[in-house]
């Protein structure tokens, strides 16, 4: 059966196309559907366009309704799909797998009654429609078909696939979609919403990522994270652990709901390598641990594995980087 | 307050999953199973909301009959009652087969909050909450790092993939929970011996009216399960004061130095 129609559910951030959206895109494109459309909902969608053609979405259906902004995107960005769905009958809707994401997909496949599958890594499109997905922090993989319902709903990991620039892409078809509001939804409202604007390289594209877990002891210590990061250009990361013990925010989580980052090297600090922690580390070139117990898993993963006091082999470090020439 | 909390029992997380060959479903038998300690704080943030302008905590769970033990921990920790939905043919359910089940049985009584995990610790599709409350028809705030409320309302400072919003939820809605929520009571020897003589529900689909909604009902197949490629464990040394000239050694060979 050919593939018809895939719409991509474009997020926003800080009112330019996320780029899980524009990695989605270029996905789509190689899997021989008849068309690739994005779908984006919010005040700032109408900057997003050129950005979104240039991935190759030859048309973008957007609302600018300001109530997208206002609610808690879910709901209304559901329903306001939902409608489009049944006009437009897509085969497939692709979704990055962030919290807006899960929040949308996961209300659109209940409103649909059509399956979802979450955490994928890639996608093929032949006579079925096949997810892969990775479970136990990355040990085995399981590819999924999908049924004959449709549309089927699928949500990728971050940086599952490389964004590229269409070749010969031209300006998209911008058509208006119809915001659905429903009351319910309106009891939902954002009153505050604040960004972390984090110094030196961005986590995701950071060469070398200094990353500390529970063995790190308190926020405060962090800080040494961060000056030795700064003296590799490299970026700060975290395990859930210390994000929900809330020593550092949920922008520097690496893992399962966190970023997948695919950095030259990797150091987990106090990290013992829960699953949940090492599905967003394994693809990094080479990995180094510190960890006070000989046990942890981490060391299963690790180039060079230290068992020690990470505060320490950490101010060891600091120190001899600044002492290097140049 | 009616305050209802998801729970889960799921393979204690510690130890390393897997799936059967054949059947390509979580092989439940290799791990103790546990409550998900993800959900004790979802227990935890329904119990401060009841104690602070009363009702009660009606725990919901779906799962095989040791799932009740899940359910007792969370009697134990202050519920007011469980109920647990359990069926042969719930075996191999997917995350909106789970919601579809979940709202059935939440939905028999009325609620002013559901409270669930962020994701569940063995499946993680962390899909489930938000399909619940789309079930539901209400909103779903999601990845809450903190709750109060002055009984009418929720206020929730919730996690975003750049930072963190502050969300004023009417009620009814779905509430899901992160770790950091707050810090989850033990159980009490008390609250252990009481959870006893509380009462305990079990449903099947039929008592649910759901059928044919199980694993066979499922819209997609697994076709297949392999191994991936390990990473090999390389040196490990234990640190003797040059773990750092060490790690600097590996930079400078990675050329990041």
């Amino acid at each position: 059966m050919a593939l018809g129609t895939v719409w991509v559910f474009a997020e926003l951030s800080q009112d330019r196309a996320a780029t899980g959206a524009l990695e989605l895109l270029t996905k789509a494109r190689s899997l021989g559907a008849a068309d690739v459309e994005a779908v984006c909902f919010g005040p700032g969608a109408g900057d997003a366009v050129a950005e979104l053609g240039r991935h190759g979405a030859t048309t973008v259906r957007l609302s600018t309704d300001p109530a997208f902004a206002e609610l808690l995107l879910g709901g209304p960005a559901a329903d306001t799909l939902a409608a489009a769905v049944a006009e437009h009958r897509p085969d497939l809707i692709l979704f990055a797998a962030t919290h807006t994401g899960r929040d949308v997909a996961g209300r659109l496949a209940a409103k649909l009654d059509v399956p979802v599958i979450a955490n994928g890594l890639d996608i093929e499109a032949g006579e079925a429609i096949t997810v892969t997905t990775a479970i136990f922090g990355a040990t085995q993989v399981v590819r999924t078909e999908f049924g004959a319902r449709r549309p089927a709903l699928a949500l990728f990991r971050p940086k599952s696939f490389p964004a590229a620039v269409a070749p010969g892409a031209v300006a998209p078809r911008v058509v208006e979609v119809p915001a659905v509001i429903r009351e319910c939804h309106r009891r939902a409202r954002v009153v505050d919403r604040s960004v972390e604007i984090a110094a030196g390289p961005k986590l995701e594209e950071a060469e070398v990522v200094v990353s500390g877990g529970r063995g790190i002891q308190n926020a405060g210590n962090f800080e040494l994270l961060r000056e030795v990061a700064e003296l590799l250009h490299g970026a700060v990361g975290a395990s859930r652990a210390v994000v929900d013990a809330g020593w550092v925010p949920y922008s520097l989580q690496v893992g399962q709901t966190g970023k997948t980052v695919k950095p030259a090297v990797y150091i987990a600090c106090g990290i013992s390598g829960a699953m949940q922690h090492t599905v967003g580390m394994r693809g990094a070139q080479k990995i180094v641990a510190i960890n006070k117990d000989p046990q942890a898993p981490i060391f299963k993963l690790a180039d060079l594995g230290i068992v020690g006091d990470a505060l320490i082999v950490l101010r060891q470090l600091r120190d001899e980087l600044r002492s290097r020439p140049g | 307050m009616n305050v209802v909390v998801c729970v889960k029992l799921v393979p204690d997380p510690d130890s390393v999953g897997q799936l059967d060959a054949t059947t390509h479903r979580l092989r439940r038998d290799l791990a103790e199973p546990v409550l998900d300690p993800g959900d004790e704080f979802g227990v935890e943030a329904g119990l401060r909301l009841v104690e602070a302008h009363g009702g009660e905590v009606r725990v919901v769970s779906m799962g095989p009959e040791r799932a009740l033990d899940a359910v007792r921990k969370a009697l134990a920790m202050g519920a007011a009652r469980g109920v647990l939905v359990t069926d042969d043919d719930l075996g191999g359910s997917d995350a909106l087969t789970t919601a579809k089940v979940l709202a059935a049985a939440i939905g028999r009584e009325p609620f002013d909050v559901v409270i669930t995990a962020t994701e569940s610790t063995d499946g993680y599709t962390g899909i489930v909450p938000q399909a619940l409350a789309e079930l539901l028809d209400v909103p779903a705030v999601t990845f809450a790092t903190g709750v109060v409320s002055d009984g009418t309302a929720l206020t929730v400072t919730r996690q975003t993939e750049s930072g963190s919003e502050t969300i004023l939820a009417g009620l009814p809605c779905v509430l899901s929970v992160t770790a950091g929520v707050n810090e989850p009571r033990y159980p009490s020897l008390r609250g252990i011996m009481g959870a006893k003589s509380k009462p305990m529900d079990r449903w099947t689909l039929a008592d649910l009216g759901l059928g044919g909604v199980g694993g066979a009902g499922a819209g997609q197949t697994v076709v297949s399960v392999t191994t991936s490629e390990e990473r090999r464990a390389g040196e490990v040394v234990t640190d003797d004061g040059d773990g750092a000239h060490r790690i600097v050694l590996l930079l400078a060979r990675a050329r990041v130095i």
